[in-house]
C-alpha cells in the first residue's frame, strides 16, 4: 500500500500542471485537437487516482479546456469531489470549475447541497466566500430552496465580506425561488443601512434590480432611498438609486416633484459622465420634463459635440429616446444630427440615421432625403450605403407615406436609387414602386412613364453582372407598365423593349413577369388600334410577339416557359382572327380585366375562425407535414384578391352589423383618403361627390420627364418651395373654411395622414388606398409579457406582514433519518451516470445515520474482458470520528462473484486499503466476474469498520445493496450510419419497442438523457427521429430508433432479446422519474 | 450584466463568465458571433453596440478585448468603468498585466473577477478591499501548499 502511495506521488511529479498544458497547446498549433485529446486521456487517468491534489490539478486543466470549447461534462462528479476537499486550494479550484461547467441540468448538482451548506457555515470566511461565488453561477431552484435559509443567516454574518456576498446572491436566490423574497426582504432592507459601504451598495444593487422589474412593490422604500441619494457620494450607488427612481416616478407623480431639485443639482455638478447620463435617462423616462427637459437636451448636445465617440453615441441614443416623447425638443437640433452623418464611426452614423427617421415632417422630408441622397453618393462600403438606402425608404414610407406631399418626387427618388451599383436592396425598391403605383392612383400616369423609361434603359441597370440585385426593379417596372398600360404613351415601344433578347439573361422570375405583362401590353395595343381602319400596327404587334416569344418558350425556367407557350399560342390564334378581320381587342382585354387590390399583410391572419371549425384537426390522416402559407408573398400574383369567401361571425346579430356598416360608410364618405376597394368604386371616385370640397391642386403636367441617369428629384425640392410659398398666401383665405372640414371620425389607424401640423397640403391629391382587411377582423393581440420572464414571479407584495407559513425551509429531513437503527441501511437512489471511456456508471448513496458514512459507487464494464465489471466505491466519512479497518464483503450469487485474492475463501471480505479521517472521502475498486449480463441483479453486501473515538472504539457495520443494471453493462460506442444500416439489414437482431408516456422535454434533451444515462451514442438524427447505438461488454449490439410525434416511441433491436427488454425497462424507468 | 468575455485580437477566448444559465451550445454560438462582430470593428469606433436584445460594451486593452453584455436599461458608461476597474485590478495583482499572465494564470484572473463581480453585479467598489480579499485567500492557499510529508498529504497521518 505504502508503495502505491509513493508511486502515486512520483507519478505526480510527471503530471502536467496547468502551465504545462497551456504551453503544450501553444506549441501544438498545427495538431491542437490531437494534442488536447491526449491531454484529456491523461486527465482521465489522473482523475482515477486517489490523490486529491492530482484530481484538483486535473480539474483545473479541464476548466481551461472547457473555456477552449471542449466538453467536460463527463467530469462533473470529479469536480464535486474536488469541491468537497477540505483544503481551500482545491476547494477553490473545484468551485471555479463548477461555476464554469455546471448548469441547471447537471445532475450532480443535487449532490452538492450538503457540501455547500457545510462550506457556507465554515469558520473560514474564504471557504464561505468561495462557496457563495460558485453558487451564484449555478444555483438551481432546488439549491435555492434548500439553501435560502442558510444564506439569509449569512446576511447578518459578523464579517462584512460575507454579508456583502450573501446579500448579492440573494438576488439569484429570489429569481430561482420566489417564495423566499417575502421572508428575506426585511433583512435585506436592514442592509440598506449597514455600516459597511460595500454591504450597503450590495443591498442597493439587489433592491434596485428587483424594483426595476416590479416597481410598484417598492414604492414604500422611496423615502429611504431619497435619504441615501442625498447623502451618498458613491457614484456607483447613486447611479443605481437614480435608476430605481426612474422606475418609481411613473407610479408616484409626487415623487417626481421632490426629485427635481436633487436631480438638477446632480446634472449641474457631477463630473462623472456615467452619472450624468443616468440622470438624463431618468429625466427622459419620468415626469420631470417640464422643468429639467431643456437642461437635459443641452447636456446631450454637449455630449454629441464631444470628441469622444462613446459620448457622441450615447448622446444620440438618448436623443432618440427623447424623440419618442418630445419630438419638438430634438427637431431643433437637426443640424447637429445631420453633421453626425459625416462621422467616421459607422455606428454613430447609423444612430443619427435612426434619429432622422423620427425627425422628418412634411416640411423637412425633402430636404432631409436630399442630404441623405448626397451621402449615398459619397458613401464608401456597400453596407453603409445599403443601410442609407433602406433608411431613405423607411423614412419616406413610414406611417403609410404620411410625410410625402409629392409622390412624383418620391418616384423619382426611387428611380435615382436604382442607379446604385451592387446594392442588395433591389427588391425593396421594387416593392416600394409597386406599392406606390398600386395604392396612389393619381401617380400612376407618372409612374408608368418613369417605368417605361426604366424598361427602355434596362441595359443600364443590369450591367454586366448577372447577380446584380438591382434588376429586381425591372420586375416592378414591367408589372406596372403591364398592369397600368392604359396610361402608357407609346405602348408599342414598351412592348418592344420588354421582348428584347437581352431579357432572357434576367433571372427567371423577372422574365416570367415580363412575358405575362407583354401579353397585357399586347392587349392594350390591340385596343388602341381597334378603331383604326389601318390594321397594320395591330398586326405588327402580333408579329412582334410571335417573333420574340419563342426565345422564352425555350427558357430553362418552367414558369417562363409555361407562360410563354400559353401566350404564344394565344397570339397565334389572334393573328389568325386578325387576318380574317375579326375584332378581337375586347376579348383579349377581357383576359386581364379587373383591378388587383392590395391586401393587408395580416389580412389572412385576422379572419376570425368560425365556431366549430378546428383548423388543427386533420381532414385526412397526414401523409407529410402541411405546407405553411406565406404571409407576405413575394410574387406579384399573390396579390390577387383572396378567393376565399369571408366567413362572417355568426354571433353578431344583423342589427349590429347593419349599424356598423352604416357607421363605416359614413366614416369613409367623410374621409378624403379612403377609396373603397371594390373595382366599381373607381367610378364613384371619379364622380367624387364626397371629396369635391377638398382643395385639389392640379397636377402640373409640365413636369419635365427626364431620362434616368440624371438627377431630377432636386427639382422637386425647388418646385415644392415655390409651391408652398404660393400656398401660404392662399392658405390664410382658406383657413377658416378648412377648420370646418376636419374629418369627423377618428378613422381607422391606417387611414393615412392626419391633419398636418404644418398645414401643408399635398401637391397632388392622392388617394392612398387602404389595404383590404376582412370585415370583422380581430383586434390585434396585445403583446404580452414574456411568460418565461423570471422576474414575473417576483412580483410580490412586500409590505404585507409575514404569515407563519412563510418561512424558509430549514433542513430537517436529515435529522429525522438519524432515528433509524444503524442496520437499517436506508438507501437512496441517485443515478448520476457519467460516461467514461470504457465505463458505465451508476451511483447510489448510502447513508448511515449516526456515522453518516456515505458511499457512492460506480460500475464499469471492462472491454478487454467480457465477464468483468469494476465497481468503484467512494467512501466518505461524514461523522466526526475516525474510521479504520474497513472490510468490504458481498454475498456472491451464481452469476456474479466478487473477485477475491487467491487463497481466500468464498465468504471472506476484502480489506479496504485506506482509513478515513472525519470528512475525508476515498475511492476503492472491486472487480466482479459476471457470467450473464442479460438480466439486472442486486447483490447484498456488508461493510464492517471500526469507529475510533478519543477514548473508545466500536465495531460497526453497514448493509448495502449493489444494483447491477443492464445499462451498466453497456458501453458508449460510436457507430457510423452505414455500419449501422448494415447491422440492421443483417437480420440477426430481434426487435422490441416501448412507448414513453408523458415525456415532454425537447427532443435533444431526451436524446442527451438516453446517451447520458444509458450509454448510447446518436448515429443519426433527422428532425424528431434519431437512431442510436450501444454495445454491451459481451459484444451485443443494441440499436434504438427514437421517434417523437405526440408521445415518444422507441423501437429497438438487439441480438439478445432479454437484455434488450431490460435495457428498455430501465430507459422507461429513467423517464418516469423525470 | 449577462456575461463577460475576454478574447485576443486573434479571436482566441481567454476568459468567459456567464451570469445567467446558458446552454453550452448557445454559449459557443454567441461567443463566436460576438467575437466576429467586435473584431471587425475599427479602432476609432465607439465601444457600444446593440446585439440581439442586449447591449454590448467592449474595450480593447493592448491585445485583449474585454467585452460585456448588458441589458437594455443598464448604463453603458458604468459598464466601461467596470471593465476598466477590472483591468486595474488585474494590473495591480499581476504587476502591469499582459495577455500571457491571463493565459497562464487564468484561474487567478477568475478569482479576481469573482471577488469584484458576483452574479453580474458589482460587489465592492473599493479596489483596495477587493485586492485585500484576494491576497488573503492566496495566503490561505500558500499555507495549504507548504510542503508536507507524503503521508500527511494522503490524510494518513
Amino acid at each position: 500500500m505504502a508503495l502505491k502511495i509513493v508511486k502515486g506521488s512520483i507519478d505526480r511529479m510527471f503530471d502536467k500542471n496547468l502551465q504545462d498544458l497551456v504551453r503544450g497547446i501553444r506549441n501544438h498549433k498545427e495538431d491542437e485537437a490531437k494534442y488536447i485529446s491526449t491531454c484529456i486521456d491523461e486527465i482521465k487517468q489522473e482523475l482515477k487516482q486517489d490523490n486529491i491534489a492530482v484530481k484538483a490539478n486535473a480539474v483545473c486543466k479541464l476548466t481551461y479546456l472547457q473555456m477552449l470549447g471542449y466538453d467536460v461534462s463527463w467530469a462533473a462528479f470529479n469536480i464535486v469531489e474536488v469541491m468537497s476537499s477540505s483544503k481551500f486550494t482545491y476547494k477553490r479550484i473545484g468551485y471555479l470549475a463548477a461555476s464554469q461547467c455546471f448548469h441547471e441540468s447537471t445532475d450532480v448538482i443535487m449532490l452538492t447541497t450538503n457540501q455547500i451548506r457545510k462550506d457556507l457555515s465554515s469558520p473560514n470566511q474564504y471557504d464561505t466566500g468561495v462557496a457563495l461565488t460558485g453558487l451564484s453561477c449555478f444555483v438551481t431552484p432546488d439549491l435555492a430552496r434548500d439553501l435560502a435559509n442558510d444564506i439569509m443567516t449569512l446576511m447578518s454574518h459578523t464579517k462584512p465580506y460575507i454579508r456583502k456576498k450573501a446579500v448579492l446572491i440573494m438576488y439569484k436566490v429570489f429569481l430561482k425561488y420566489p417564495e423566499s423574497l417575502r421572508p428575506a426582504f426585511p433583512r435585506l432592507k436592514e442592509k440598506l443601512e449597514d455600516p459597511d459601504p460595500g454591504v450597503q451598495s450590495a443591498a442597493v444593487n439587489v433592491i434596485c434590480e428587483l424594483a426595476r422589474r416590479n416597481p410598484k412593490n417598492y414604492l414604500s422604500l422611496a423615502p429611504l432611498f431619497f435619504k441615501l441619494m442625498t447623502s451618498s457620494t458613491n457614484n456607483w450607488v447613486l447611479i443605481k438609486i437614480i435608476k430605481l427612481f426612474g422606475a418609481l416616478t411613473p407610479l408616484e407623480p409626487r415623487l417626481g416633484k421632490k426629485l427635481i431639485e436633487p436631480l438638477t443639482n446632480l446634472i449641474h455638478s457631477t463630473s462623472a459622465m456615467s452619472l450624468l447620463y443616468e440622470c438624463v435617462n431618468t429625466v427622459i423616462a419620468g415626469e420631470y420634463w417640464e422643468s429639467v427637459g431643456n437642461l437635459c437636451v443641452q447636456k446631450l448636445r454637449i455630449l454629441i459635440e464631444d470628441s469622444d465617440q462613446n459620448l457622441k453615441y450615447l448622446g444620440l441614443l438618448a436623443m432618440s429616446k427623447i424623440l419618442k416623447t418630445h419630438p419638438k425638443s430634438v427637431q431643433s437640433h437637426k443640424d447637429l444630427i445631420l453633421q453626425c452623418l459625416d462621422d467616421k464611426d459607422e455606428s454613430i452614423r447609423l444612430r443619427a440615421l435612426d434619429l432622422l427617421y423620427g425627425m422628418v415632417s412634411k416640411k423637412n422630408l425633402m430636404e432631409i432625403v436630399k442630404k441623405l441622397m448626397l451621402h449615398v453618393d459619397k458613401a464608401e462600403g456597400t453596407t453603409y450605403r445599403d443601410e442609407l438606402l433602406t433608411k431613405i425608404i423607411d423614412i419616406c414610407s413610414q406611417s403609410n407615406y404620411q410625410y410625402i406631399t409629392n409622390f412624383e418626387w418620391y418616384i423619382s427618388i426611387l428611380v435615382e436609387l436604382t442607379r446604385l451599383e451592387g446594392t442588395r436592396h433591389g427588391h425593396l425598391i421594387a416593392s416600394q414602386m409597386l406599392d406606390v403605383a398600386i395604392r396612389v392612383k393619381a401617380i400612376r400616369v407618372f409612374a408608368v412613364a418613369q417605368m417605361a423609361t426604366l424598361l427602355d434603359n434596362a441595359h443600364l441597370l443590369t450591367g454586366n453582372t448577372q447577380r446584380n440585385g438591382i434588376c429586381e426593379v425591372l420586375y416592378a417596372a414591367a408589372w406596372i407598365c403591364g398592369e397600368f398600360s392604359e396610361h402608357l404613351e407609346n405602348p408599342t415601344q414598351t412592348l418592344e423593349a420588354m421582348l428584347r433578347p437581352k431579357v432572357a439573361t434576367l433571372p427567371g422570375h423577372i422574365q416570367a413577369v415580363y412575358v405575362q405583362n407583354a401579353a397585357k401590353l399586347f392587349a392594350t395595343v390591340l385596343k388602341g388600334e381597334e378603331g383604326n381602319t389601318d390594321s397594320t400596327a395591330a398586326q405588327e404587334a402580333s408579329q412582334l410577339m410571335i417573333d420574340r416569344l419563342p426565345l422564352f418558350v425555350q427558357s430553362a425556367n418552367l414558369e417562363v416557359q409555361e407562360r410563354a407557350s400559353c401566350i404564344l399560342q394565344l397570339v397565334k390564334y389572334i393573328q389568325k382572327l386578325q387576318q380574317k378581320d375579326v375584332e378581337v381587342a375586347e376579348e383579349v382585354n377581357a383576359l386581364f380585366a379587373g383591378e388587383l387590390n392590395p391586401v393587408a399583410p395580416k389580412a389572412q391572419k385576422k379572419v376570425p375562425v368560425p365556431e366549430g371549425l378546428d383548423l388543427d384537426a386533420w381532414i385526412n390522416e397526414p401523409p407529410s407535414e402541411s405546407e405553411s402559407e406565406d404571409e407576405q408573398p413575394k410574387a406579384i400574383f399573390a396579390k390577387e384578391e383572396p378567393k376565399h369567401s369571408r366567413p362572417r361571425h355568426t354571433e353578431v346579430d344583423e342589427k349590429e352589423l347593419a349599424r356598423r356598416r352604416e357607421a363605416r360608410k359614413q366614416e369613409q364618405a367623410n374621409n378624403p383618403f379612403y377609396i373603397k376597394a371594390s373595382p366599381s368604386s373607381q367610378k364613384v371616385y371619379q364622380e367624387a361627390p364626397g371629396v369635391e370640397h377638398i382643395p385639389v391642386v392640379q397636377i402640373d403636367l409640365n413636369v419635365p420627364l427626364k431620362v434616368p441617369g440624371l438627377p431630377m428629384s432636386d427639382q422637386y425640392v425647388k418646385m415644392e418651395e415655390e409651391r408652398r410659398q404660393k400656398e401660404r398666401a392662399e392658405k390664410k383665405k382658406k383657413e377658416k373654411k378648412k377648420r370646418k372640414e376636419k374629418r369627423s371620425g377618428r378613422g381607422k389607424k391606417h387611414d393615412s395622414a392626419p391633419e398636418s401640423e404644418e398645414d401643408i397640403t399635398p401637391a397632388h391629391m392622392v388617394d392612398i388606398v387602404t389595404e383590404e382587411m376582412p370585415e370583422n377582423a380581430l383586434p390585434s393581440d396585445d403583446d404580452e409579457r414574456d411568460p418565461t420572464d423570471p422576474h414575473k414571479a417576483l412580483d410580490i407584495d412586500l409590505d404585507k406582514p409575514l404569515a407563519d407559513s412563510e418561512k424558509l425551509p430549514v433542513r430537517s429531513h436529515r435529522a429525522a433519518e438519524a432515528q433509524k437503527s444503524p442496520t437499517d441501511g436506508e438507501t437512496e437512489n441517485a443515478t448520476l451516470p457519467e460516461p467514461k471511456k470504457k465505463s458505465s456508471k451508476e451511483k447510489r448513496e448510502k447513508k448511515k445515520d449516526k456515522e453518516r458514512d456515505r458511499k457512492v459507487y460506480d460500475i464499469q464494464g471492462n472491454l478487454q474482458d467480457g465477464s468483468q465489471v469494476v465497481v468503484s466505491v467512494i467512501f466518505e466519512n461524514k461523522c466526526s470520528s475516525f474510521l479504520k479497518s474497513m472490510e468490504f464483503n458481498v454475498l456472491d450469487s451464481l452469476n456474479s462473484k466478487l473477485q477475491r485474492p487467491e487463497g481466500s475463501g468464498p465468504h471472506d471480505g476484502l480489506v479496504v486499503p485506506f482509513q478515513l479521517p472525519p470528512g475525508v472521502s476515498n475511492e476503492a475498486r472491486f472487480v466482479f466476474t459476471v457470467q450473464s449480463i442479460v438480466m439486472p441483479q442486486k447483490l447484498k453486501g456488508t461493510l464492517t469498520f471500526i469507529v475510533k473515538n478519543e477514548d473508545d472504539s466500536t465495531h460497526e457495520k453497514l448493509d448495502f445493496k449493489l444494483h447491477f443494471t443492464c445499462t451498466s453493462y453497456l458501453i458508449t460506442t460510436p457507430c457510423y450510419s452505414d455500419a449501422f444500416a448494415k447491422l440492421l439489414e443483417s437480420g440477426d437482431l430481434k426487435s422490441s419497442s416501448v412507448r414513453l408516456e408523458g415525456v415532454n422535454m425537447p427532443f435533444h434533451h431526451l436524446l442527451a438523457r438516453i446517451c447520458f444515462h444509458h450509454h448510447f451514442s446518436v448515429v443519426e438524427r433527422i428532425d424528431s427521429c434519431a437512431s442510436m447505438y450501444s454495445r454491451s461488454i459481451q459484444g451485443h449490439h443494441v440499436c434504438l430508433l427514437v421517434k417523437t410525434v405526440s408521445t415518444v416511441s422507441i423501437d429497438a433491436k438487439c441480438d439478445e432479446p432479454t437484455l434488450l427488454g431490460n435495457v428498455l425497462d430501465e430507459i422507461k424507468q429513467t423517464f418516469s422519474q423525470c | 450584466m449577462r456575461f463577460m468575455l475576454l478574447f485576443s485580437r486573434q479571436g482566441k477566448l481567454r476568459l468567459q463568465k456567464w451570469y445567467t444559465a446558458t446552454a453550452e451550445r448557445d454559449k459557443k454560438k454567441m461567443v463566436r458571433e460576438l467575437m466576429q462582430i467586435v473584431l471587425a470593428r475599427k479602432p476609432k469606433m465607439c465601444s457600444f453596440l446593440e446585439w440581439r436584445d442586449l447591449k454590448i460594451v467592449y474595450k480593447r486593452y493592448a491585445s485583449l478585448y474585454f467585452c460585456c453584455a448588458i441589458e437594455e436599461q443598464d448604463n453603458e458608461l458604468i459598464t466601461l468603468e467596470i471593465i476598466h476597474r477590472f483591468v486595474e485590478l488585474l494590473d495591480k495583482y499581476f504587476g502591469s498585466v499582459c495577455e500571457l499572465d491571463i493565459i497562464f494564470n487564468f484561474e487567478k484572473a477568475y478569482f479576481i473577477l469573482d471577488e469584484f463581480l458576483m452574479g453580474g453585479e458589482i460587489q465592492d467598489t473599493s479596489k483596495k478591499s477587493v485586492l485585500k480579499a484576494i491576497e488573503q485567500a492566496d495566503l490561505l492557499q500558500e499555507e495549504d501548499e507548504s510542503p508536507r510529508s507524503v503521508l500527511e498529504e494522503m490524510g494518513l497521518a
